[in-house]
């Protein structure tokens, strides 16, 4: 009986993660395999880059109540280009890269002005900021395509062809540096999870089953190590992929390990409570958009460095991808329910899906239909699960 | 013998876990006017919800015999086929749409797909004239007054061709004068051989229209008295609307010492914070000592909520005046940051509302207003949030297999024991508790009340408000009575009955 109750909450706890694992399963019967060829794995990782950047700073918008950031794609856009440009007269190429962080906040800053203390509906301003920002670009770049030829910036953030971890320990054929990081990795989760579990066992705490921990751990360090032999057997580690971890670390811990990342889930939960609870959710909703802001700012020096230019048209529907990876990874539209791990997961298959149905070769259009179908049954779920609740 | 146009026969409506209605008899004769009264939750307004077919039939038991038939309503669209028109406490009205769109909103004058607006206010016109309203009916409703929206719902209620007019607490957001008018109104239409039932807590408006009092306790009708045959007499009234026996629901406090002065308010008055010319509290003057539980009583509407929620760091209302001392020094609360830190807790009645955020644990929530206790330098400190959560569980015996509980799944009184605790973290010198036992079973109510006794032991202050008076007697040492944004009186929890506190209240009402 309790084990059947079991089941059930672990399945709807996991479903994106085993609709994962179907949608996986899918395109490799229907790819004959060709999805899990070790090039198909990198470029999954290092083509998706930006839309873990911008869906982490996403995600702590829609925290705050279901806000969106319509204006992220533009103003990946328009960092770019201010960098492009900035690079291409031949200015040092760190300076460049403050100037589009710092560039990236304030656009945020400006938004969640508007948004916090001004009261403006976050679909409206950002909106707003989405055709400013798209036009200021194109100011920026005068319409021409820009090329970026500084080979610091490109190797650093993953530009053009050359743009792995080189590999230190020499493997010949397979990358040794890959391998031996996946295995590493593997075994420092293991051994967190074990210091986790005996640590709160000292204290007197609920642990929950050992097999469940067991299960979890076996299979996350298989994916790991499997994932890192793949990319092994290419070029080895994508530099995006340092990138995209290193965002994503921080922002789990933003999200479970400090007071503000507390508040974000507080005031999408009840805003009301919150503020009574002393809290100012002004500053709340001020704080997510300039993150955003930093996002879109480190989104846009990855997405011009992968393609070694800046043209007026970057960025388009970035926020699009952003936005569907959240609400697909499970953060509620009404705000207060999400996590990082559930925008991985949520990236993952936009990313699988999209790529599944190029190496089929369906056409865009129709690409474009699936999404959209995806994103839907999404929510639908979200929707539904929140009205049994009641 | 008038004909009886409406009968309700042993109508019994259960929720979940609760008789709201149990046996209820009603019997309303046409032309009259008859009044509905009782405390707070007592039962009226689910009757009258059964009635007009808010519940539909099926959802409750008993008969419901109108106009010589018996009905059974599906939709409210049903009732008001048969001229029964209710019309709720709160208004239903567009503020952006003019009266007359709002007059005949899902009732539209013309065809189905074509409205002919030329019939629609003029039709609209002539039942304003009707309520005795001058304004066009191409005014917008927000540009009127509350007296006078709660005239246009009559006029709305008019339009539906009502020959029974239910009114749900009609003048508790009106002022005198605005309310003296209404009541004039209904006693015209029944000049004109209009019925109307009405349901209030001003016992005054009760002797100045009614016809007929029925008086409803616990989900039960008690009595119905006649104003033709028998004397009216308020203290009979009163005496049937809280005569419930007292038996020994209160835990005893031992050896607690009133000290100094914690707390003091002076003059303070609050405005509404939308129709700012309304006071909402009236220059109220009150103290809390340590050691002293302090009891606010007021009827719904009194204003108590406003003028705990304005002391609390200017939650609410706008052009707050008036000082406030704490601890001997006068201080200016401007948010509930500044409340917390000067050792002060609000805990809300409205518990879903302001209070929790239901879809976070029982943990997240009790650390939510002291972050700081729990953290260093931003970054929580998960064990000992962990602890501080299991201790407050323990120490409050809330019901949950773990802390890591959503609060939306806990049952009321748990959820409140968690609010509770909340504050309780905040280590507070004064706490306000707005209703703290609103809408939980006894048995956890009896467990709020150790909880209280245990606080002000240690030294602590307490306001508790309620609209219950066994609670406010029971537990109070000192007792203030709110009545429409005043205290109008004070006593000892000693001096304190039932009789003379609702005195008091329908002394203010009246005006002397």
């Amino acid at each position: 009986m309790s084990n059947k109750l079991n089941l059930a909450v672990v399945l709807k706890k996991y479903t994106m993660v085993i609709a994962l694992v179907l949608v996986f399963f899918f395109f490799y019967m229907s790819t004959g395999g060709k999805i899990l060829y070790a090039q198909n794995i990198n470029n999954l990782i290092s083509q998706n880059a930006y839309v873990f950047v911008l869906a982490a700073g996403m995600l702590l918008c829609i925290l705050t109540g279901g806000n969106i950031d319509l204006a992220c794609g533009s103003v990946v856009c328009f960092v770019g280009g201010i960098g492009a440009v900035m690079m291409d007269k031949n200015i040092n190429e760190w300076v460049a890269v403050l100037v589009m962080l710092i560039g990236g906040a304030l656009v945020g800053a400006w938004q969640g002005f508007w948004i916090a203390y001004i009261k403006v509906p976050p679909f409206i301003a950002t909106l707003a900021g989405m055709y400013a920002f798209r036009g200021l670009s194109n100011v920026v770049l005068q319409g021409f395509t820009v090329g970026i030829r500084n080979t610091n910036f490109l190797n650093v953030f993953g530009g053009g062809a050359d743009c792995y971890i080189p590999d230190f320990l020499g493997g010949g054929a397979i990358n040794m540096t890959c391998l031996v990081a996946g295995i590493v990795i593997a075994i420092v989760f293991v051994l967190s999870v074990v210091r986790n579990r005996i640590s709160a066992k000292n204290k007197g705490y609920e642990v929950g089953p050992l097999y469940a921990d067991i299960i979890r751990m076996v299979i996350i360090s298989a994916v790991v190590i499997w994932v890192f032999y793949k990319l092994a057997n290419y070029k080895g580690i994508p530099t995006s992929l340092i990138w995209i971890a290193v965002v994503l670390l921080i922002y789990a811990y933003i999200t479970t390990k400090t007071t503000m990342g507390r508040y974000l889930y507080a005031v999408g939960g009840n805003e009301k409570a919150t503020k009574l609870s002393g809290i100012d959710p002004r500053k709340v909703y001020f704080f997510a958009y300039i993150n955003m802001g930093l996002m879109s700012g480190l989104a846009g020096i990855l997405t011009i460095a992968r393609a070694t230019q800046a043209q007026p048209t970057f960025g388009q529907s970035y926020e699009m991808d952003a936005i569907a990876a959240c609400f697909i990874g499970g953060a509620s539209a009404y705000g207060g329910e999400g996590g990082i791990f559930g925008v991985v997961i949520g990236a993952v298959l936009m990313g699988v899906i999209n790529q599944g149905m190029s190496i089929m070769g369906m056409e865009a259009n129709y690409q474009k239909v699936v999404k959209g179908i995806v994103l839907l049954v999404a929510i639908i779920f979200d929707v539904m699960s929140n009205k049994k609740k009641k | 013998m008038a004909k009886v146009l409406l009968e309700m026969k042993n109508i019994t409506k259960t929720f979940p876990g609760v008789k709201a209605l149990d046996n209820v008899n009603l019997k309303v004769e046409e032309g009259e006017i008859h009044a509905l009264v009782g405390e707070n939750g007592a039962g009226k307004s689910t009757l009258m919800n059964v009635l007009s077919g808010v519940y539909p039939f099926g959802t409750y038991e008993g008969d419901i015999i109108y106009d010589g038939e018996v009905c059974q309503f599906q939709t409210i669209k049903d009732s008001e086929k048969k001229g029964i028109v209710i019309i709720h406490q709160e208004l239903a009205l567009v503020p952006q749409m003019t009266i007359g769109e709002n007059m005949f909103l899902g009732n539209e004058r013309g065809k189905k797909n074509a409205i002919n607006w030329n019939e629609t206010y003029s039709e609209a016109d002539k039942y304003l004239k009707m309520v005795g309203l001058s304004e066009s009916s191409r005014v917008l409703i927000k540009d009127i007054g509350t007296g006078k929206q709660q005239l246009v719902e009559i006029a709305k209620a008019l339009a539906k061709q009502a020959k029974l007019l239910i009114l749900d607490e009609p003048t508790s957001s009106l002022n005198e004068t605005d309310s003296k008018a209404l009541l004039d109104l209904m006693l015209e239409f029944k000049k004109q051989g209009m019925t109307m039932i009405i349901i209030t807590h001003k016992l005054n408006e009760v002797v100045y229209v009614a016809d007929k009092i029925t008086v409803v306790r616990d989900g039960s009708t008690i009595e119905t008295m006649d104003k033709h045959t028998t004397e009216i007499d308020e203290a009979r009234i009163i005496k049937g609307m809280v005569g419930r026996e007292i038996t020994d629901r209160f835990p005893k406090r031992h050896d607690v010492v009133i000290g100094d002065v914690n707390l003091e308010v002076k003059d303070w008055t609050v405005h509404h914070p939308l129709y700012t010319e309304r006071k909402v509290v009236d220059n109220v003057s009150m103290n809390v000592k340590k050691g002293e539980v302090v009891g606010i009583y007021g009827l719904m509407g009194a204003g108590r909520t406003e003028l705990s929620m304005s002391i609390f760091g200017r939650s609410y209302g706008s052009d707050i005046t008036g000082t406030l001392t704490i601890n001997g020094k006068q201080v200016d609360l401007k948010n509930p940051r500044e409340a917390i830190d000067a050792k002060l807790a609000y805990v809300t009645e409205d518990r879903k509302g302001n209070g929790l955020v239901l879809s976070n644990s029982i943990k997240v929530n009790t650390s939510l207003a002291n972050m700081s206790g729990v953290s260093s330098k931003s970054v929580i400190d998960v064990d000992k949030e962990y602890q501080v959560a299991v201790e407050y569980k323990d120490k409050l015996k809330t019901k949950t297999p773990t802390v890591e509980q959503n609060v939306g799944n806990l049952s009321g009184g748990n959820q409140q024991k968690v609010l509770l605790a909340k504050w309780m973290f905040t280590d507070p010198d004064v706490l306000i508790l707005d209703e703290p036992t609103r809408g939980i079973d006894v048995g956890a109510k009896y467990e709020i009340y150790c909880i209280i006794n245990d606080l002000v032991s240690a030294g602590k202050s307490v306001i508790m408000i309620s609209s219950e008076l066994p609670e406010v007697i029971g537990m109070s040492d000192r007792i203030y009575i709110m009545n429409e944004g005043k205290f109008v009186g004070e006593m000892k929890a000693e001096d304190a009955t039932q009789e003379n506190i609702m005195a008091c209240i329908l002394k203010s009402g009246r005006g002397e």
